[in-house]
């Protein structure tokens, strides 16, 4: 029996079809990314999944438990970590899982047990006499990803776990993931970076509109896009097209040329395309005001699949949006 | 039913008013440990109904005929119902507050009591009144007033307010799950309190009143309320005053903690 199971499951809200039949089998001890931009079904799935909600239509299965029936036991069995940080800020680190583990039922005793050794666990072991207030972002989420953890659960929610943390953070809280799912938890993340997916999950859902319209491994879903691309901006963009042609066979299909001044060549491998397409472009005199090999990102699996751009949050995304149209790295 | 049946349907019963209680102390102690830590919290919510008491004294007591006593002793009874009251609408507040750092949703997502955030919100509140309530009669005594009655008469005097603002805690905890926004809930839960308590007897006498007022100030909880401390305070006959305020006090209490415990299900 999987960890989760889910079928047809619909839920709207007035007009809006938040989710529009989704089915899931989520094998137990496995991640599970959801994939999609804002407004895509993601929260509310896991909403529904976690008894916050009540599906319209459709039935769901948390490890063996009906969502609608058998809400309770459910309860017992799950953690959450949702959107926000939901910790206590006047509390400290400490009270805050003591609280939730009160609140899971467990004694005094064993309640102040789990707390120190969560705290240990999550490297909060002296911040945690302080109150919540005085933490940063990243502390915040870790405490947050603690009280989640505080029953043991069979199967982890996680709602956008790196939304809006710096990068530093959010590769130090993937690792943190990572470390609990060798211990044989189920977790459902979602997310709106396709590098967290991959990253963290062993199977991906893409979702929109409230439909999961890919599933699979992340190296099946990038297999759909079409593999990695060397992507370079010209620093005088009425070289394009001299460019467009200097590199013309080093990638394993034509370069894509995207106004004003942006070249994407598909490649397959990535041995020595630099080193041959920097030595073309040198040949022809073009200055480069940019150049990598890049993975797919959210939007070229969205551009594939559905036509049509994430419009993911602008922010600080680890895969930062598209290319050339929003931030650039240096 | 098969007494086995029965007895693990009593157990169940047992354990589950047991969750209720041991659930809702943890969350009063949550709430309760926010004072200690802000202090001004509790600074600023005792400035505004000491006003009320020298504000009233001083600035509209020369200006107000009462019959046969002194007007401070007329006006403190209506300072209690009006601080509580006043105080019952920080209860919405903070849920709606709870609710938009996303704590109602890990509350939510736990095996934990439904009612049990409710009722330690607003416990949390109605002893923050009992505490407002007592320094108000600390300062109504700095300015003249005295208790006519037995310690009996004045320890009920106190306690009715305080269940009196607990019941509206209630109300205000139905409009804040409701409401879902804090901005919101802070107007919504104030702005149908201020004619409940002016159009009243906690400050003038309601004899004072224009005729079609009077049926309106007279059915009204707090004038009822009101009568009653007040017959407590000055050690006049109590019933049947008290009565109607304990029908009041059981009869929203009744209503609204189904309707609040139904939004906080529904909140997300």
């Amino acid at each position: 029996m999987g960890a989760i199971e889910v079928k047809g499951l619909s839920k709207s809200f007035g007009d809006l079809r938040a989710l529009d039949g989704i089915d899931l089998d989520i094998e137990a001890g496995t991640v599970y990314g959801l994939l999609g931009p804002n407004g895509a079904g993601k929260t509310t799935a896991v909403r529904i999944l976690t008894t916050l909600l009540l599906p319209d239509e459709g039935t769901a299965t948390v490890a063996g438990y009906d969502v609608v029936s058998q809400a309770e036991q459910l309860r017992h069995a799950i953690g959450l970590a949702g959107q926000f940080a939901a910790v206590d800020e006047i509390l400290t680190g400490w009270e805050n899982l003591e609280m939730v583990a009160r609140l899971y039922g467990f004694s005094r005793a064993e309640a102040a047990r789990r707390a120190d050794g969560l705290l240990e666990r999550f490297d909060l072991a002296d911040a945690g006499k302080r109150q919540v207030r005085t933490y940063s972002g990243g502390m915040k989420r870790r405490l947050d990803l603690a009280a989640s953890l505080v029953a043991d659960p069979q199967v982890l929610f996680l709602d956008e776990p790196t939304t809006g943390l710096d990068p530093r953070s959010r590769f130090a809280l993937w690792e943190t993931i990572e470390q609990l799912v060798d211990g044989g938890t189920t977790l459902m993340l979602t997310t709106q970076y396709l590098e967290e997916a991959d990253h963290l999950a062993n199977r991906i859902g893409v979702i929109d509109h409230g439909r999961v319209i890919a599933e699979g491994t992340a190296d099946e879903l990038k297999a759909m896009v079409g593999g990695d691309v060397l992507s370079f901006e010209v620093a005088n963009p009425a070289q394009i097209h001299a460019a467009a042609a200097a590199v013309a066979d080093v990638g394993s299909e034509p370069p894509r040329i995207e106004l004003p001044n942006h070249v994407v060549v598909p490649v397959s491998t990535h041995v020595g395309v630099i080193t041959k397409a920097v030595r073309s472009l040198d040949r022809e005199g073009i200055k480069l005001a940019d150049l990598a090999i890049r993975r797919p990102s959210l939007d070229d699996v969205f551009m594939t699949l559905t036509g049509h751009h994430a419009e993911e949050e602008n922010g600080n995304g680890a895969t930062g949006g598209r290319p050339g149209r929003k931030r650039r790295r240096q | 039913m098969t007494a086995e049946v029965a007895i693990a349907n009593r157990n169940t019963r047992d354990r589950s008013i047991r969750r209720v209680v041991s659930d809702a102390i943890v969350m009063t102690k949550r709430n309760v440990l926010k004072y200690p830590r802000i202090p001004t919290l509790l600074v600023f919510s005792t400035i505004q109904p000491i006003m009320f008491v020298l504000l009233f004294t001083y600035v509209f007591g020369g200006a107000i005929q009462v019959q046969a006593v002194n007007y401070v002793d007329f006006l403190l009874p209506g300072i209690f119902v009006q601080a509580a009251i006043f105080g019952s609408t920080q209860t919405g507040v903070g849920l709606a507050e709870d609710m938009k750092k996303g704590l109602i949703e890990r509350y939510r997502s736990l095996p934990m009591s439904r009612s049990a955030v409710l009722i330690g919100r607003t416990t949390t509140d109605g002893l923050r009144n009992l505490f407002v309530v007592w320094l108000m009669t600390v300062v109504g005594y700095l300015v003249g007033f005295r208790f006519a009655g037995s310690l009996i008469q004045s320890g009920t005097a106190i306690v009715i307010a305080v269940l009196f603002g607990y019941s509206f805690s209630w109300i205000s905890a139905w409009i804040g799950m409701t409401v879902n926004d804090v901005e919101t809930a802070q107007v919504a839960g104030f702005v149908w309190i201020f004619p409940l308590t002016f159009a009243s007897s906690a400050f003038v006498p309601v004899a004072s009143m224009p005729g079609w007022l009077q049926g309106f100030t007279k059915a009204n909880p707090v004038t009822v309320t009101v009568d009653t401390i007040r017959a407590l305070v000055l050690d006049t006959p109590v019933t049947p005053h008290i009565w109607y305020s304990l029908a009041w006090i059981t009869g929203i209490v009744v209503v609204f903690v189904p309707l609040a415990v139904r939004a906080y299900r529904r909140a997300v």
